[in-house]
């Protein structure tokens, strides 16, 4: 399969980028190109005009500063999951992009691109919507931040706008008594998820869930938040009775659609089981 | 020096210093001056009238220079191209489009690229059909007909029987317990990781067409385009057919494809060389399919779980199409081997070849001719009567076996099993899996509410097509062939009829020679796949390849041979009969000092031969099987099921194999290691998915799901050796074994773990869904 | 309209005007004539076309020739060095990791590069850096094998070891 005729730039600089961007109302930002070539070569998407920012210096930032995670818009997949900062402090983002792809796709696709490209059967979006994270958006004007959860807006849609480039990704740096686990259920290694949950937490020292975050991966129009599942456990002991009951929340929040991978409520099942499966890790995590 | 590696060596193979240099030829790498290249404008529709095409933006494209329709083709009578089942298939439509991604035109152009934009430029406008996909509807008198060029107008290709109806009948009756179950075997692809292609290159001034193609059968596809084009005046001896090496064939290569058609049309009508490489949507979206037969299955036993009779109806879909690659005579292949490894005195089958708007199925998936879906039904069977007699499954089988003392065994379908002892094959894998201790520790784990199961597969292959007297291809009969050519020097070349594509012929075809002749194998060449120079074979599929053309191989060395016993009798001025052959030389009986080596006899034949006798030391093979080989084996798989996901994960998997004599046991391994995989691939993960209008859903490898090496499981390989008693040097073929073997082992493991459930069948693929579904019906999910 | 790229291609540069849309693994067996780099699919699924770039293995059908400008890829082909067999191949041949040959290229270029970066790697860590690579005819245990032959190789404890 070949991709349609398309001209090819990469600016040296941000600002030259978004000139780019600016001039070509059709042009695309390739990154990684993991999934933006795999539709090229469908000729599901045919852009004029390719801005590759992969050759902007700066972009590939991977570390902690001022409570956050700085996660620099060229950063890859491999690139967490080799990190030791993040296998040790920061295991759900460990987990997810274990997950994502396959080690070679992950040796390319970034973390940046798998929020942008906001497709719902992507595995960060949801893990980001668990840990609260920001997203750093910069466009003609300078710089602004995205709360992750305003910065989903629909199927393949975000808060970004045509001439902005999403420079950074930031995670809150784990509290005291954290710990967060991604699980997927996928139907072979490499799949996109059935459904997956991120969960992550932090537990205070009477052992009560203080802080919490559920996403939900590829059972909706886009990555959603379990916050009627979150609500039941905040400020709670968690028990195996309260997590049942989240996860049974869960069950009830996601919206998937049936296809190869399952019947909604196959879909919906899953969701709760694997709600339960990571805050029980989660909690283990947390406690260890 | 080198030394002799016969039979029984594991000898590294030879191949590999190619490939692993990155120099193998595979179909792509070929490049030819002034090439062009061919793409395919597809159907979006399964059935539909074509009310128009344009080309006039195609042929605009830069680097375009023609687009063929259907239309085109009338002209040269090249629109419809004969099947090996004595069907017709268009190479394009006229005007009926009979299946989702059946080509529609094609686009010729200066390179791979143009070629694409051409196709993406071709409009086309459809009127939609009724498409007809379901099979068991299509045989129902208000169905519509889709073969609207076929003089009869039914959806059913033909109907074929076997065995005995009215004693089946009645054995039935008179049995104590009868089970009865209906067993789907999906579509699914053979999905060889290289895909197929060729380059046609045609030379006008000679009138000569050189096809290089992925093709398992060369011989058999020269005789079949020269079928097609003998009208046009192109004939056998002027068309040379190249199977390059192939990048994995599993009955897939062993079809004509339209796109070779095309690529050959496309080559006369521009003069120059063109390449048509498919990709893998085409791939399997459009080639031959394996499998699709609706199975309704029966046995009928007595008390004691003797069993009495079986009894098999199938509908089997073969698409718009017949172009599966049976034997003539066995339109469902040898799906009457389904009485399996069993001593079953009465049985019936019937099977009913169906048209649907799919592409054409039928081919193998690393099998010989229909012999995984017997398998499957009957090993899925014997679970299932064990369930309802609530015996062990392995106990049942014992009580059924033929045994050793009954071979050669006359089976009820009329096969004459050479050889076996499948309780040897059973007793040594229930030993190395420990079951009896597998079923205590089933029984705890049920105890604690976790589900483990045990499945067995105690099959029987049929291999090895065939005799003549009964299998042909288009009247063509199923020997194989060798040719060896013994050298001044002692080097060898040799030739064969079959096509190698991973099965490491060029390794254990000269083991065979080495094996006859003594001769070093590194100082034999092997070569297949040219037919201008390869003697006439039918190629390598159904395991064939060490039965026929291997035992032609081991023939021809044997002719050579008796002449060198002829010139060792001149040069040492003995006579013949005083000689003796020991590995490599003949020697004078009690004085083994008076000898001379093979290399001194092949010396000699060009340099020293006796008067009278023709000089030179060659030798060829036509092999005609005098019987099928029926090589068998005893699997044994145990499943723990998640569940919470239904998702099934194999924990241990013994693989107990019997192929007779083995020439390489490395090469065997592998070949085992293989077919496992490819026999798991189906019975969790593959399959081809339809939607209501006949759309392809699982037309690329995000969704035709091939195991990974983390699907896979570390497979536990042992043997035992029962030799074939008809071949030359007692081998079996094994290439599919496995392939058959394994998927009735994994879904009887995956209902024995819910059958306290009351669960007795489940169809292949178990995907974690299916199995929740189960699950949640019978109260046992999480 | 084409652009004048140059990459490194197993040590030479490798110079030629290309459209931008043309795929990497294009550039390297038609621009660049190595044919040792295969293609299985068009869905980055199989693996067959993995190349290490700039000492990571990637898949050369889901990256332009252009992206590649500048930097270093490594094929098949500049495995062997002064003739020898690197160990990775002598562990496929060895091992019988291969079958049919197709696959092998690119698993090769996986293992390479994951051995680069470790030692004594287990069978679930083998199998997992190859899980990005398809193979229809070895089911994959003599795969394994032959990566931890070369594992050994070239990790043994006399060579420096880990
Ligand atoms: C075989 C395969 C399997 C995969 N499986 C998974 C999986 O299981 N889970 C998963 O999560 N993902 C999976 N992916 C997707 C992969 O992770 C993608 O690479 C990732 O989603 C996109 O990252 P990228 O850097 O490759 O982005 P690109 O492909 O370069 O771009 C993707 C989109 O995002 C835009 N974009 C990229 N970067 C930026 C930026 N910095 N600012 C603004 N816009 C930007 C692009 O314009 C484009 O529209 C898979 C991909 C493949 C090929
Ligand atoms: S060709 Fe299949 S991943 Fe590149
Ligand atoms: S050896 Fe054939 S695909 Fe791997």
């Amino acid at each position: 399969m070949i991709p349609a005729e398309f001209q090819y730039a990469t600016p040296p600089t941000i600002p030259e980028a978004i000139a780019l961007l600016q001039a070509h109302q059709d042009a695309k930002i390739l990154s990684g190109g993991q999934s933006l070539i795999p539709a090229l070569k469908l000729r599901l998407a045919t852009p004029p005009l390719l801005v590759d920012i992969s050759r902007i210096a700066g972009l590939t930032t991977l570390s902690e500063a001022g409570g956050w995670l700085h996660i620099g818009a060229l950063v890859r997949e491999a690139d967490l999951e080799e990190s030791p900062l993040v296998r040790s402090r920061y295991p759900l983002l460990h987990d997810t992009s274990h997950v994502v792809a396959d080690p070679l796709v992950r040796n390319l696709a970034t973390i940046a691109g798998n929020l942008a490209h906001a497709d719902p059967a992507n595995d960060h979006p949801a893990t980001m919507l668990a840990y609260r994270a920001e997203v750093v958006a910069t466009g003609p004007s300078g710089a602004r931040v995205i709360a992750v959860d305003s910065f989903f807006t629909g199927l393949f849609a975000t808060a970004l706008a045509h001439d902005e480039i999403l420079t950074e990704v930031r995670v809150p740096a784990p509290m005291a008594g954290s710990g967060g686990a991604y699980l997927k259920l996928e139907r072979k290694v490499g799949d996109f998820a059935t459904a997956g949950v991120a969960a992550q937490l932090n537990l205070d020292a009477a052992g009560r869930v203080q802080q919490i975050g559920i996403g939900l991966t590829n059972v909706g129009p886009m990555a959603i938040r379990a916050r009627r599942s979150e609500d039941v456990l905040r400020g709670q002991s968690p028990s195996d009775a309260l997590i049942a009951q989240a996860a049974a929340l869960a069950q009830e929040d996601c919206d998937p659609t049936a296809d190869l991978r399952g019947s909604a409520d196959y879909k919906r099942n899953m969701v709760r089981i694997l709600t339960m499966r990571a805050l029980h890790k989660a909690l283990e995590r947390a406690r260890a | 020096m080198g030394v002799a590696h016969g039979m029984g060596h594991s000898v590294k193979r030879k191949e590999d210093a190619r490939f692993l240099r990155g120099r193998g030829n595979y179909i792509d790498d070929i490049k030819l001056p002034g090439m062009l290249w061919l793409d395919i404008v597809r159907s979006p529709l399964a059935h539909a009238k074509i009310v128009n095409i344009n080309k006039e933006k195609a042929l605009a494209t830069p680097g375009v220079a023609a687009v063929i329709t259907g239309a085109d083709l009338v002209p040269y009578k090249l629109e419809w191209m004969p099947t090996l089942m004595s069907d017709r298939q268009m190479v394009l439509p006229v005007d009926t489009v009979m299946y989702y991604a059946q080509e529609v035109a094609a686009v010729i152009a200066t390179s791979r690229y143009a070629a694409a934009d051409g196709v993406a430029a071709v409009e086309v406008d459809y009127e939609p059909l009724e498409p007809v996909l379901d099979p068991k509807k299509a045989l129902l008198p208000d169905s519509p007909v889709i073969r609207f060029d076929r003089e009869e107008k039914s959806n059913r290709i033909w109907h074929w029987e076997a065995g005995d109806r009215q004693g089946t009948d009645a054995a039935f009756k008179g049995s104590d317990v009868v089970v009865a179950e209906d067993i789907y075997i999906p579509r699914i692809h053979v999905a060889s990781i290289e895909t197929c292609g060729c380059v046609a290159s045609w030379d006008p001034m000679e009138g000569h067409l050189t096809l290089y193609m992925t093709t398992q059968a060369p011989h058999a596809i020269r005789t079949v385009v020269a079928l097609v084009t003998g009208h046009l005046g192109l004939h056998e001896h002027k068309i040379r057919v190249v199977s390059p090496d192939i990048g994995g064939g599993f009955g897939g290569k062993v079809p004509v494809y339209p796109g070779y058609v095309l690529a050959v049309a496309a080559s006369v009508l521009t003069g120059k060389p063109v390449k048509w490489i498919e990709d893998r949507s085409e791939n399997l979206q459009a080639d031959s399919f394996a499998r699709d037969y609706h199975i309704h299955a029966e046995l009928a036993a007595q008390k004691d779980g003797k069993l009495n009779a079986l009894r098999m109806g199938v509908v089997a879909d073969h698409g718009a199409f017949d172009s599966a690659a049976n034997p003539s005579k066995f339109p469902a292949g040898l799906f009457s081997i389904c009485t399996g490894s069993y001593d079953i005195k009465t049985a019936f089958t019937e099977v009913d070849g169906v048209y649907t708007n799919k592409p054409p199925g039928g081919i193998a998936y690393r099998c010989s001719f229909r012999v995984t879906e017997a398998v499957h039904a009957v090993e899925r069977m014997m679970d299932v009567l064990a369930q309802k007699l609530k015996m062990d499954p392995a106990d049942l089988r014992a009580l059924n076996f033929i045994r050793p003392e009954q071979f050669p065994y006359k089976s009820a379908f009329g096969w004459e099993y050479d050889s076996g002892n499948y309780q040897g094959a059973l007793d040594k894998a229930k030993q190395i899996i420990g079951y009896d201790d597998l079923r205590k520790e089933q029984a705890e784990k049920r105890a604690r509410g976790e589900l483990m199961g045990i499945g067995l597969s105690t099959f029987t292959e049929i291999v090895g097509a065939g005799p003549s007297h009964t299998f042909d291809i288009l009247g063509i009969k199923m020997f194989d062939s060798a040719e060896i050519r013994v050298h001044p020097t002692g080097r060898v070349i040799a030739r064969f009829g079959t096509k190698s594509q991973g099965q490491g012929h060029e390794t254990t075809y000269a083991q065979i020679i080495a094996q006859e002749l003594g001769i070093p194998e590194e100082h034999i060449a092997v070569e297949e796949g040219d037919t201008d120079t390869a003697p006439y074979g039918l190629g390598t599929y159904a395991s064939r390849s060490t039965p026929t053309a291997g035992a032609a191989g081991a023939m021809a060395a044997r002719k050579i041979r008796e002449k060198a016993r002829k010139i060792a009798a001149h040069l040492l001025e003995a006579n013949e009969a005083d000689l003796e052959w020991e590995t490599g030389k003949f020697f004078v009986k009690g004085v083994p000092s008076r000898s001379k080596t093979i290399q001194e006899i092949a010396f000699a034949a060009y340099t020293n031969h006796p008067q009278g006798m023709e000089a030179g030391l060659e030798a060829v093979d036509y092999y005609d099987p005098p019987n099928l080989t029926f090589p068998f084996g005893a699997y044994i798989c145990v499943v723990d099921i998640d569940r919470g996901t239904g998702e099934v994960k194999i924990h241990r998997f013994v693989a107990v194999d019997d192929c007779g004599n083995i020439i390489n046991p490395m090469i065997v391994d592998g070949q085992i290691h293989g077919g496992l995989t490819m026999g798991m691939a189906p019975a969790l993960l593959e399959e081809i998915v339809y939607d209501e209008n006949g759309v392809n859903l699982t037309g690329t490898f995000m969704d035709y799901l091939l195991p990974t090496a983390m699907e896979t499981p570390k497979w536990e390989l042992d043997k035992t050796t029962t030799p074939s008693p008809h071949h030359p040097f007692g081998a079996k073929g094994v290439g599919e074994s496995a392939t058959v073997g394994a998927p009735p082992a994994i879904a009887n493991a995956v209902v024995d773990a819910l059958s306290h459930l009351g669960v007795t069948n489940m169809d292949i693929p178990l995907t974690p869904q299916k199995v929740w579904a189960v699950l949640k019906e019978k109260g046992a999910a999480l | 309209m084409t652009q004048k790229i140059t990459i490194n291609l197993n040590g030479a540069d490798v110079t030629a005007e290309v459209e931008p849309r043309l795929l990497l693994v294009h550039f390297i067996r038609e621009v660049a004539n190595l044919t040792g780099t295969h293609i299985g699919c068009d869905t980055t699924s199989c693996g067959a076309c993995s190349v290490v770039l700039d000492g990571k293995a990637v898949k050369s059908c889901t990256l332009f020739a252009v992206q590649a400008d500048g930097r270093r890829i490594m094929t098949v082909e500049g495995l062997v060095t002064g003739g020898q067999l690197h160990p990775i191949q002598e562990g496929f041949h060895e091992k019988h990791g291969l079958q049919c040959g197709f696959c092998t290229p690119g698993m090769m270029m996986t293992s390479y590069a994951f051995l680069q970066n470790h030692a004594h790697a287990s069978e679930e860590e083998i199998r997992w850096a190859i899980s990005g690579n398809l193979c229809r005819c070895t089911g994959y245990v003599n795969i394994v094998e032959a990566i931890k032959y070369a594992d050994a190789k070239l990790h043994a404890p006399a060579a420096g070891g880990a």
